[in-house]
Parts: structure tokens; C-alpha cells; sequence
């Protein structure tokens, strides 16, 4: 059964806090409860599906339906691939919302890693580690040498230069000045990129995502209750999901789960990536953009580096305007999940309602695409392609 | 930076990695082998990732292999951690060690060299062959 028109987003909010001191953090997925309702024009009481990830507190979503007071819920799912997680959400609403078994669904990120450092808050001890872990904690692997493995392999495979994976920040700082929330809002340039500080070679800070707290909600809904509202609609026309990995050994860092994810959105939606006027690409870092692009087929692979150069993803300048919020590396990248975001963005350029700086002329057709876990080596991937009433 | 010696941290060892882990102590490295499909595979499990067969058993490596990718994190200790893909096939996550790290390349020799952890084990890092 495919998902296409069955379902809506109806409904979004992104919190406007950077860093939630004084906010915990059940308050701040209950307060993007609120606001993404107040932005549907819908109640609590309408709510009878509730989707939630890892950074919700307690357990697969039955503390957060508690402690917000839902009682009609009559679907739950806590799927979690980190920050691809939204993404996977929102399909599997839009799934359950075809075959009948919810009409609003409420997704829910929130995340205080900023507060939690400055207030030295005890994180939440996990459970059992990854399988994986005993062959790979004693190497130190961090998030950036993880991801910084991947470009260094790209570039080796590939001819792509530190200078081209720079244009990815460049053009999401383009962006970032005008949205007024964004933690970072300073324009950079090329060298502003490749003369900050190496963290873990080849990744600069500048090729990093910022830190920061707060998050986002989306509500799925039928489209007989999308009628009923006000809000312009936007469609979910396709969406697809995928879990790369190591292969057993059979390493290969040089490509991402959108490889797989990509076309069973594009499928479904029945459009190709010539449709896309917009585009959300998970930002953790440079290299994770680049990566996604070839593989959601934007360009051919191994060619990302010269795809990306010279502005191409500057809304109002490039073919495929990007991350228009200012994405993870200049805006926000809540509980240090990306996905969240991404579709917010998407919707937003759907529903006319960017910034008028980077608002996409005739915005029919949109792509939001999350990544979560270590890029190449264990991650999920999570394609949706939004489309408006008309397509 | 040349000449870092990196901090051991000792790996956390279950039933299934025991076998793995204490075989270090002696100065081996193995990998999993599988005696169904053939494959060699990283890291060692009781069911063969690519056949999912239980005939499966841990196969001695000779410790050489060539560097995958790596990056060198920066800091007040820099440190450089590399995929090694082994001469008998499986790419393993690892640390370069001992040697200059802004001379490293990709496609470059390497061989193993054991770190003790003082648990009872050593963990295997790489150095310039």
C-alpha cells in the first residue's frame, strides 16, 4: 500500500530556545506539543497517535503520553535511528494513517545537551551497549573522526577538496543570516571554512553542525481532518527508509543509506529529482550533505564536491537550494538530532512560509532527508518527498 | 606528532568476545571465519554475518594490512584513528600508533602492534610495516 496522498503534515513547530536552561526536558516535548497544535489548529484531545525517538525521557513514549495527558491514543511508536528517527516517523504515521488505524499523529524531538553541560545533568545511563562497542571504544572513536573517516576516504576515491566541502557551510551561513533563531547568523566564505581549526583532520569546526537545544514537532493527519483546517496543505507523496552498516567488514565509507532510501521515495512519490525545487539534507556535517546528494542521485557520485561548489545550494543563486533555515551547521541541531529539523524546512518552503530571502519561487515539490548514527558504519536513513495540494 | 603512545582503554568482554579478547594477551589478532560460505568477517560473532550459518570459528590473521581511511583527532594529545582493511579481507576500526602522523596515506602497510590493557588482554593497534 503506498502512502501517497493518504496523508498530510498538517502541523509544525520549532522551538525557539538555543539553550533550554531552566527547561527540562519532558517541558520542552510537551511545550513543542503545544505549539505545533496551536500551528494545526488542532487540541490535545484530537491527538490519537504519539511517535517519539530515543531523546524522549522514559519509556517508548508511554511517560511522554502520560505527562502530557493524551487519552485517546490508539497508536505508539518509539522507532529510533537517531536523528534520521523524524523522518522514519513521519512515514510510519503516514502508513498507519492509510491503513486506518489513526488520524492525528504527533511527532515529538527535544533535547537540552547545551543545559545539560552548563547544569551538569547525569545523563540517562543507556542500555545494553552496542554489540560493536567492545571493537571499537578502545580506539576512541568520536562522532568527528567517525565522520571525518568518511571525507578523507571520499577525497582519496574521488579528487574532493576541504575548499568543496566548505561551499556546504557557505551556503547554509547564506542562508542562516536571515533567520532571526539560528545560533550562528555570520556569513562565512571558503576560507573562513578551511582556516578554522582542524578538530579531527580532515573536518574544520566549520564542517561541524553547531550544538544546541530545544527542538521540533510535526502533526501527521488524515486528509479529512487536513480539510477541516486552515493551514495550507502539504502533502506526503513517498518516503523511504534504509540501515547501512560495516557489511561484516566489507567497509565502504563513501556512500550513505540515501543510496537505498532515496529511490523508494522517489518511487512512490512518482517524481524524479529534476521535481525537487527543495531540498532538506541532514547537515551533521559537510561531508554527510555531500555524501547525500550523490546518493539521492542530485548529481553523479563521486561528483558531490563540484555539485556543491560555487553557491549551487544557495537559495536564489544555485539549481538545488538547501537547508534554507540555515540547517544544522549554522541554525540548530537539537539533542544533537538533525531530522527533525530538516522536514520543518521543507514544509515550510512547501507552504510559502520561508523566509522571503530564501523562499523557493513556486515551491510545489520539496525533499527532507535524515541521517542518524555514523555515516557509512551503522546509521539509518530516512527520504520524504512533500509535495502541495496540487501535486 | 610522532611518537604518541595512545591510553589503552580496556574492551568491554562477553561470552561471545572472550575467545577474541584473550587470544591478545598472546599477541593474536583473529577474525571471525565462517566454514559455510567461506567469508572472513569483522568483528567476530557466533553467527555468520553474511550467512547467518553457526559453522563458524575465530581465524588467525598474519597482522598485516593497509590503512582504509584515517583521521587524526586534534587536541592537547593527538591521536589517530584508522580503518585497516587486513591482508585477509575484513577492514577493522584500530588506532595508528608510533609513528609521524602527518606522513600517513591511504593504501599505506601497516602491522599490528598489541597495547596491554592490564585486564588480561591487549588491544591491537597499527604501525607503519
Amino acid at each position: 500500500m503506498s502512502i501517497k496522498g493518504k496523508a498530510y503534515i498538517a502541523g509544525i513547530y520549532e522551538h525557539p530556545t538555543r539553550v533550554a536552561l531552566g527547561k527540562t526536558l519532558p517541558q520542552l516535548h510537551a511545550e513543542l506539543a503545544k505549539g505545533v497544535l496551536a500551528d494545526a489548529g488542532l487540541s490535545k484531545n484530537d491527538v490519537d497517535a504519539y511517535y517519539c525517538a530515543g531523546d524522549a525521557p522514559g519509556m517508548g513514549g508511554i511517560d511522554m503520553i502520560e505527562y502530557m495527558g493524551l487519552k485517546n491514543i490508539r497508536q505508539i511508536d518509539s522507532t529510533e535511528t537517531g536523528g534520521s528517527s523524524y523522518v522514519l516517523h513521519v512515514n510510519h504515521a503516514a502508513q498507519a494513517i492509510a491503513a486506518g488505524h489513526c488520524k492525528v499523529a504527533l511527532v515529538t524531538l527535544a533535547g537540552r545537551p547545551s543545559a545539560d553541560q552548563k547544569e551538569q545533568v547525569q545523563m540517562r545511563g543507556g542500555g545494553e551497549s552496542p554489540p560493536a562497542s567492545g571493537f571499537e571504544a578502545p580506539f576512541r572513536p568520536s562522532i568527528v573522526n567517525m565522520y571525518a573517516m568518511c571525507a578523507r576516504r571520499h577525497m582519496y576515491e574521488f579528487g574532493t577538496t576541504s575548499e568543496q566541502l566548505a561551499w556546504i557551510k557557505v551556503a547554509a551561513s547564506h542562508h542562516a543570516q536571515y533567520n532571526e533563531h539560528a545560533l550562528r547568523r555570520e556569513v562565512v566564505t571558503v576560507e573562513d571554512v578551511i582556516n578554522s581549526p582542524l578538530i579531527a583532520s580532515p573536518l574544520h569546526r566549520y564542517d561541524c553542525c553547531v550544538i544546541t537545544d530545544g527542538g521540533g514537532a510535526v502533526l501527521v493527519v488524515a486528509p479529512e481532518i487536513m480539510k477541516q483546517l486552515k493551514r495550507p496543505a502539504v502533502k506526503i507523496l513517498g518516503a523511504g527508509e534504509a540501515s547501512k552498516h560495516l557489511m561484516g567488514g566489507k567497509v565502504d565509507l563513501t556512500f550513505s543509506g540515501a543510496r537505498w532510501s532515496g529511490p523508494k521515495a522517489f518511487e512512490e512519490a512518482g517524481v524524479t529529482q529534476k521535481d525537487i525545487k527543495y531540498a532538506s539534507i541532514y547537515d551533521s556535517f559537510t561531508i554527510t550533505v555531500l555524501e547525500t546528494l550523490e546518493d539521492l542521485g542530485f548529481c553523479e557520485v563521486g561528483k558531490g564536491g563540484k555539485f556543491v561548489s560555487d553557491g549551487n545550494l544557495i537559495s536564489g543563486v544555485g539549481k538545488l537550494p538547501f537547508n534554507t533555515d540555515g540547517g544544522g551547521l549554522c541554525n540548530n541541531h537539537p539533542g544533537n538530532r538533525g531530522g527533525m529539523t530538516k522536514i520543518l524546512e521543507a514544509v515550510r518552503q512547501i507552504r510559502g512560509e520561508a523566509h522571503p530571502k530564501v523562499q523557493v519561487p513556486n515551491c510545489d515539490i520539496a525533499l527532507a532527508h535524515g541521517t542518524g548514527g555514523l555515516l557509512g558504519s551503522r546509521m539509518g536513513s530516512g527520504t520524504v518527498i512533500l509535495g502541495n495540494q496540487d501535486s | 606528532m610522532s611518537e604518541t603512545k595512545p591510553k589503552v582503554r580496556a574492551p568491554r568482554v562477553n561470552h561471545e568476545t572472550k575467545a577474541f579478547w584473550d587470544a591478545t594477551a598472546k599477541g593474536q589478532l583473529h577474525v571471525g571465519k565462517c566454514d559455510d560460505c567461506g567469508e572472513h568477517y569483522y568483528y567476530p560473532r557466533p553467527l555468520c554475518p553474511f550467512c547467518f550459518s553457526d559453522k563458524t570459528r575465530l581465524a588467525l590473521c598474519t597482522g598485516k594490512g593497509t590503512i582504509y581511511t584515517f583521521s587524526v583527532n586534534e587536541g592537547r594529545e593527538p591521536y589517530t584513528i584508522a580503518y585497516v582493511t587486513l591482508d585477509e579481507g575484513p577492514t577493522i576500526l584500530t588506532n595508528i600508533v608510533e609513528c609521524d602522523f602527518s606522513k600517513l596515506a591511504i593504501g599505506q602497510k601497516v602491522k599490528v602492534v598489541f597495547y596491554d590493557t592490564g585486564a588480561g588482554n591487549a588491544v591491537p593497534m597499527f604501525t607503519v610495516a
